[in-house]
């Protein structure tokens, strides 16, 4: 318990201590500014922009232009991967022989991928190819991060444009994130990775004969390669079916520790970078810190739960003071499970090191609201960010008007548009989960993917849209998901939690970059003390808690207060 | 300043009789459409009712409760009509009382400008460009310029401001009101305003709220309402899935019951009666506004561009001291000063009069007797009076006066002139029998509380900028004095154009007022350009408000009311968000318990039974709406202070205020209701 | 949109050959020249012959050898899952009762560790922690015919404790153990064994 305490603190210091130094590096790097990289990599850069016909610095695009190179880009990587993964079966790098993909599959991992969600309908070592984990979901790793963090980018260009009409250029941002941030910390992680014990080779899978003079076949890969990109790039999507619980992929408490630095370290990094970008860091450190608390309580809240273990065995012969350990590895025990789960499900990295299906209650519903809530706690890379700056935009317009003025963040006064555009993206995550929920909890065949009976069965329906409409990946296993109901329902779903974000985020990106910018007075809304991070934290938690607090209520809640009263299902 | 429109008490019953039949006229779903929360509510209204129908007709038990449900429904679409009934009734009183005096007036209408032929009409059926004739005694019959003439005219039916005002062809005075009346002499009046269009006209259709176009921030709010509304529609509709799954039921009613509460009722209920109150608490100040945005601009105003004269000082100078050159007795010089006044009727004259009678001994002027005044005039630049004993005595600029003594100046006359201007002061030199005595110091009196004021503005974040055409010594030390942040010396209409651009190039909202022609440019630049109601026409179109008191402390008061309306919708949206939290307390134990009877455990007000805890939510919903309405109508209340404090403070009140208060409202309502057992 | 559309396809390209073919080559080559025990999965060999991986756990039946946590893989290494049963799953209730009761059973220590009776969450769980280890030294003393200080002690010396002191949770090896303990005392032969009774009854309640 106390060592728990311990590497929590320990995990915040350090990640605030990485962030902040990546952050404004981040910012050198997207404002075209000289950096430690620069030498080596300009040269990559420039044959990279010349190539798809970018023109140096003056290339601004208005965000109409920006939007559409996103979609064309994203378009273009999501039938590339959809080809890969059906021609699996005649493409090389496929020494288990393992056969093409469903149509409903492919489709639904290819958006998957491109959508930075990474949601597996899939195993990956009995479904995937080395070839399509290579060639079609490590690129896929890379440039949907890279999406999010170029978009990232742009947004915060809208905050701080005075009177312009672009936001930056798509193809430099995509480039400049690809090269000076993921590729870097890629290579440094993935190494440290392959030291740890994560395998890299092309080998066919391994046959050893056990002790007990049994044959096991182990599946073997170029994992490391992939596995630091997948945490890095807040993707999540396994090597293995069982993610980063697999040995192979999370092999020591110490590849557990830097893995979750990993994941969240440039989510972190973001507000940061934004501080340096609008010139003000106190804006910056608000927003980490309204991140931050948010984080602390979702954490709070699946540790508490979990280490108390489960109620329903209180009394059988079992001694549970290490926790609830169902779906959970001993070498990271209840503390490292929590804080893994709810480091990813704040990103939108879907990767889990525990078994989400068999959490407590409260403990599943921690990670399940975060991602509700549309990943904004630190969130995924760039995405998260974004999405933070539209409960920004919201608050600001609630309690702006309090002050009596317009409101206004950063100078940029939040009108009608900026509020419809808001308010597109704030039904989103309700059409998606609840909507969709709804429909998967009634339609037979949707209802046929379900594994438990009891409120724990509508826990594992809400999950599931849950993560594929917050582009999370993280699954209660136990869902049934790869049907063609579902492949197709959760596929649409990431394509609307990621879509219906990025063009409406980037409409109010180019709206306010265009006004100008109303200097701070003792009359302006202050966006960087105390008391607008707390209305933030309560902002998106009352609108996140009012919209699902219901089907929460019938989903881990009545669990809960079933399994306090030892009631199975 | 006796206000002409008095303030009606604020439930008058005068207001709420009408307001009350007014409010069932508003439930016809044609007009509520505009307002979609509120219409939403009425739509689950009726649906309601055709199930209580539906269950009278089956004889279900619960037909009861749906009835008591259906009921609340309609009358938190009824309370939020009511709301906006009132606020119109009390705008509609005040339009009354300023329409009466708009009554049909005879007009004498003239065939050209140069005739005094008169025709008489009705006021009614004079057009623009019309030229007609008022004379003392008649009430001038539309608004527009007088083109002929000079006349006193009482304009305390428009301002409240009894003493008559004058108004003459030509000038910055040329623009008379309709409605006023001429007190003496004549004007000939060319018509500017068609009938029904007059600043009357316009300020009755706008505390009416007739015309009322809603501002950009109600738009804004209002799209986040439908935004919401939308939202909680998905949380209820796929609620009933969900409880399906769960192998419970809900009634339709105890969902269509959540929803309403859910849903932003209470700012949605009142959004409109706030905007029509806050152009109303304008229309008391005496101000019309063009357009609603005008007076959210206000709100958000940076700077305030605010002329010297009239606002920050008293209109004209007044004598502060006189100072003696060497080999002059000081009373000999103050002496001379009170003759040289004494037919000098402007202020600056009277006041070196007033100050001098009150340094010397009592009589001293029986002593000489005036043989012939001499007036200002622009090209001698003094004034003065030559006395029976051939006594000369002069006052005037230093320059002028010198001349007059044909002398040079001395250093130490130098000194104490430089000296007076520094500290902002006029230096006035008298001289008797062309032989300089010494100077009278004439000083810009600034007035009481200025400061104060000023500094309030500071505190809410505007920044303040004086405008006068004195030279820039004297003008910083009348800003020093006033506690001005800045100032604009030696202006003229180009620079203070030039000033208002490039204060708005920094994306700051500029308010200004002014009154002559030469402001219009300047008036229609500026974000929030208030017109004296006394100015030129082309002054008063350029604004976008008009005050009719002529007083430009005015802009002040404006800018109070466009932040307090910005308050009060976002203090009244903040409350009722937060109240979503206890309704949800109350509601969703009453609705999950048969599925999951452990989910009791959310009951925590301990409410006494699933209809009950229904009903009491719904109860309190509408009545929330009835209890804010005073809030609604009167605004929030605003003290000037940082942003930072007032958001500290609205936040404590609304929002804390918002979460705790429906529990204990909920749970008393539910006290009542098991007490009386209506469900 | 479809000036979008070139530079889509050459940036999706470029990206692909650098991302997805030169960055995993690159890394599979340095590692093989790094790290190529830990490249090419940790895998151990006795005689010659592969007999597992370190990080991947195996079962073990025999009482005479220290038992993995259960798994819902089947310890397939080829297709890792975890049980994804809730925690108010019936049948996972059955089935920790009924591995309880056999534990209970099969051991004399008591209560049983909780990391016994769960399922991992990647089926494939290399590790049991050091309570767990201790309380089947009984039975494998018993099975091995050797001192249970003896056994405990081999415990103890393959007890990996928080990293750094701190991180993850202190740990033995399953498959380490048992070489050690092969090492210590090699095994009868199974047909010797006299199989401990296995209970079967459900614990349901």
């Amino acid at each position: 318990m106390a060592s728990d305490i311990l590497q929590f603190i320990l995990y915040c210091v350090l990640l605030t201590a990485l962030a902040w130094p990546l952050g404004l590096y981040m910012a050198s790097v997207f404002n075209g500014e000289r950096t430690f990289l620069t030498p080596i990599l300009a040269p990559v850069e420039g044959l990279f922009a010349s190539a798809c016909g970018v023109d140096g610095q003056k290339c601004d695009q208005h965000w109409t232009r920006y939007a559409l190179s996103v979609l064309a880009f994203n378009a273009a990587g999501w039938l590339m991967l959809y080809a890969v993964l059906r021609l699996q079966g005649v493409l090389p790098w496929n020494p288990q022989g393992l056969p093409g993909l469903s149509p409903d599959l492919a489709f639904n991992t290819a958006v998957s991928f491109v959508t930075n969600t990474n949601w597996q309908a899939y195993g990956g070592e009995t479904t995937m190819s080395y070839f399509s984990q290579m060639v079609g979901l490590t690129v896929q790793n890379f440039v949907s991060a890279a999406t999010g963090i170029a978009v990232g980018a742009a947004v915060i260009r809208g905050f701080f444009g005075r009177e312009t009409r672009g936001i930056g250029n798509f193809w430099i941002d995509l480039i400049r994130s690809v090269l000076y941030v993921l590729l870097p910390l890629s290579i440094l992680f993935g190494l440290f990775l392959v030291w740890q014990g994560v395998p890299q080779n092309l080998t066919h899978y391994v046959d050893v004969t056990t002790l007990e003079g049994a044959k096991q076949t182990i599946a073997q890969g170029p994992a490391a390669s992939q596995i630091a990109i997948k945490q890095l790039g807040t993707n999540g999507g396994g090597f293995f079916n069982a993610n980063s619980a697999v040995p192979y992929e999370n092999p020591t408490p110490l590849t557990n520790f830097v893995e979750m630095l990993a994941i969240l370290l440039i989510p972190a990094a973001f507000p940061f970078m934004f501080g340096r970008m609008v010139k003000d860091m106190r804006q910056g450190i608000a927003i980490f810190a309204a991140m931050g608390i948010l984080f602390l309580a979702a954490l709070g809240l699946t540790y508490g739960s979990e280490i108390q273990g489960n109620p329903v065995y209180a009394e059988m012969p079992v001694d549970q003071t290490a926790g609830n350990m169902e779906g959970k590895e001993v070498r990271f025990g209840v503390g490292n499970s929590a804080l893994w789960a709810s480091a990813t499900t704040a990103a939108s990295n879907g990767s889990v090191n525990a078994m989400h299906d068999s959490f407590t209650p409260l403990g599943a519903l921690a990670p399940m609201l975060q991602m509700q809530i549309g990943e904004v706690v630190f969130g995924g890379v760039g995405s998260g960010f974004y999405g933070m700056l539209l409960f920004v935009v919201l608050t600001v317009f609630i309690a702006g008007l309090m002050v009596g003025r317009t409101p206004e963040y950063l100078g940029k006064k939040i009108e009608a548009r900026e509020v419809k555009l808001a308010v597109i993206t704030f039904l989103v995550m309700p059409l998606g989960v609840l909507v969709f929920g709804a429909m998967a909890a009634v339609i037979p065949t949707a209802l046929a993917s379900v594994q438990d009976a009891g409120p724990h069965g509508l826990s594992e329906i809400l999950y599931a849209y849950s993560s594929g409409t917050g582009n999370n990946g993280s699954a209660f296993a136990g869902f049934g998901a790869n049907t063609p109901y579902h492949n197709t329902m959760i596929g649409i779903a990431m394509l609307l939690g990621r879509y219906v974000f990025i063009v409406p985020m980037l409409a109010i990106a180019g709206s306010l970059a265009a006004k100008k910018t109303v200097p701070a007075s003792a009359g302006t809304f202050p966006t960087h003390s105390p008391l607008f991070v707390g209305l933030l934290v309560a902002v998106i938690l009352i609108i996140g808690g009012l919209t699902f607090f219901p089907a929460l209520a019938l989903g881990p809640i009545a669990e809960h207060t079933a399994m306090l009263a030892g009631q199975t299902f | 300043m006796a206000k002409k429109v008095q303030d009606t008490a604020l439930l008058d019953p005068a207001v709420m009789r009408p307001a009350l039949l007014a409010a069932l006229h508003k439930l016809d779903p044609r007009a509520l459409v505009s307002n979609p929360v509120m219409f939403v509510t009425e739509v689950v209204a009726a649906l309601t009712t055709l199930l209580f129908l539906r269950n009278l007709a089956l004889g279900s038990g619960a037909a009861f409760l749906v009835a008591q449900i259906a009921a609340w429904l309609w009358f938190t679409v009824y309370f939020a009509n009511f709301a906006e009934a009132m606020a119109e009734g009390r705008g509609k009183a005040r339009a009354d009382s300023l329409r009466s005096t708009q009554s049909e007036t005879p007009a004498k209408k003239l065939a050209s400008p140069d005739t005094r032929d008169v025709e008489t009409v009705s006021s009614r059926s004079l057009r623009t460009g019309d030229i007609v004739l008022v004379e003392a005694g008649d009430i001038v019959p539309a608004d527009g310029e007088a083109i002929d003439g000079v006349a006193s005219v009482d304009e305390s039916a428009i301002t409240g401001e009894s003493a008559p005002v004058i108004r003459e062809a030509g000038g910055d005075r040329s623009s008379v009101t309709g409605g006023t009346r001429v007190v003496s002499d004549w004007l000939k009046v060319r018509v500017t305003a068609k009938p029904g269009e007059s600043f009357l006209d316009r300020m009755i259709a706008l505390v009416e709220g007739a015309k009322r176009q809603k501002t950009p921030n109600e738009i804004a709010l209002n799209i986040l309402l439908v935004g919401m509304t939308i939202i909680f529609l998905l949380v209820v509709v796929t609620l009933e899935p969900f409880v399906a799954y769960s192998g419970a039921f809900v009634p339709v009613a105890y969902l269509i019951a959540l929803l309403v509460t859910l849903i932003p009722t209470t700012i949605g209920g009142l959004l409109s009666a706030i905007g029509v109150a806050g152009m109303d608490r304008l229309v008391k100040a005496n101000v019309v506004a063009k357009s609603g945005r005008a007076v959210e601009a206000a709100g958000d105003v940076d700077t305030l561009l605010l002329d010297k004269t009239g606002t920050i000082t008293f209109g004209a100078r007044m004598a502060d001291g006189f100072y003696p050159l060497p080999g002059v007795r000081e009373p000999d010089l103050t002496e001379a000063s009170l003759y040289a006044s004494l037919s000098d009727e402007t202020p600056e004259g009277r006041s070196v009069v007033e100050l001098a009678r009150k340094l010397l001994p009592r009589g001293v002027e029986q002593r000489a007797s005036v043989k012939q005044a001499v007036a200002f005039s622009a090209q001698t630049r003094m004034s003065g009076v030559d006395l029976v004993d051939g006594t000369e005595l002069r006052k005037g600029a230093t320059d002028a006066v010198l001349a007059w003594c044909e002398t040079g100046s001395s250093k130490t006359l130098t000194d104490i002139v430089e000296r007076i201007a520094k500290s902002g002061g006029t230096p006035l030199l008298v001289a008797r029998d062309r032989r300089p005595l010494g100077v009278i110091h004439l000083k810009d009196i600034v007035k009481p509380g200025i400061r104060e004021r000023f500094a309030e503005l500071r505190r809410m974040g505007v920044r303040t900028v004086m405008i006068t055409g004195d030279n820039p010594l004297t003008a910083a030390a009348i800003a020093a004095e006033a506690g001005v942040d800045d100032f604009l010396a030696e202006a003229t209409p180009e620079n203070k154009l030039e000033l208002i651009r490039k204060e708005q190039a920094e994306g700051k909202l500029v308010a200004m007022c002014g009154d002559g022609s030469n402001d219009a440019p300047a008036l229609a630049q500026a974000d929030v350009g208030v017109a004296m109601n006394t100015g030129t026409p082309a002054a008063k179109e350029a604004g976008n408000l008009i005050d009719l008191d002529s007083d430009p402390t005015k802009l002040i008061e404006i800018v109070m009311v466009g932040k307090q309306l910005l308050i009060s919708r976002g203090s009244l949206t903040t409350f009722s968000i937060a109240n979503d939290v206890a309704k949800y307390f109350a509601i969703l134990p009453a609705l999950f318990v048969t599925a999951y009877p452990g989910l009791g455990a959310l009951n925590v007000m301990g409410l006494s039974s699933p209809g009950s805890a229904i009903l009491s939510a719904v109860i309190f919903n509408a009545l929330v709406i009835i209890a804010l309405i005073p809030l609604a109508l009167k605004g929030v209340k605003y003290t000037p202070a940082s942003a930072a404090k007032l958001l500290r403070h609205n936040l404590l009140i609304y929002g804390l205020g918002g979460l705790v208060v429906p529990f204990i409202g909920i749970k008393a309502i539910d006290l009542v209701v098991s007490a009386l057992a209506l469900a | 949109m479809l000036s979008q559309i070139r530079p889509a396809l050459v940036m999706i390209t470029m990206m692909t050959l650098l991302t997805g073919v030169a960055y995993p080559l690159a890394m599979t080559g340095v590692s093989q020249v790094l790290f190529a025990d830990q490249a090419n999965g940790s895998l151990l060999t006795r005689e010659g012959k592969a007999i597992g991986s370190t990080l991947v756990a195996q079962a073990f039946t025999d009482p005479g050898y220290f038992q993995p946590r259960p798994s819902a893989a089947n310890y397939d290494g080829a297709s890792s899952t975890g049980s994804n049963l809730g925690p108010t799953s019936a049948a996972l209730r059955q089935r920790i009762g009924a591995d309880a009761t056999r534990l209970a059973s099969e051991n004399p220590s008591m209560p049983v560790p909780v990391d016994l009776v769960t399922t991992s969450g990647s089926g494939l769980d290399p590790d049991i922690s050091p309570a767990a280890a201790s309380f089947q030294v009984p039975r494998i003393a018993k099975a091995r015919g050797l001192e249970s200080g003896q056994v405990q002690r081999l415990v103890w010396e393959n007890v990996k404790g928080h990293t750094f002191g701190l991180l993850g949770e202190p740990r033995v090896n399953v498959l380490a153990l048992n070489l050690a303990l092969d090492a210590v005392a090699p095994r009868r032969a199974p047909a010797t064994q006299p199989g401990e009774p296995v209970a079967v009854n459900s614990t349901d309640r």
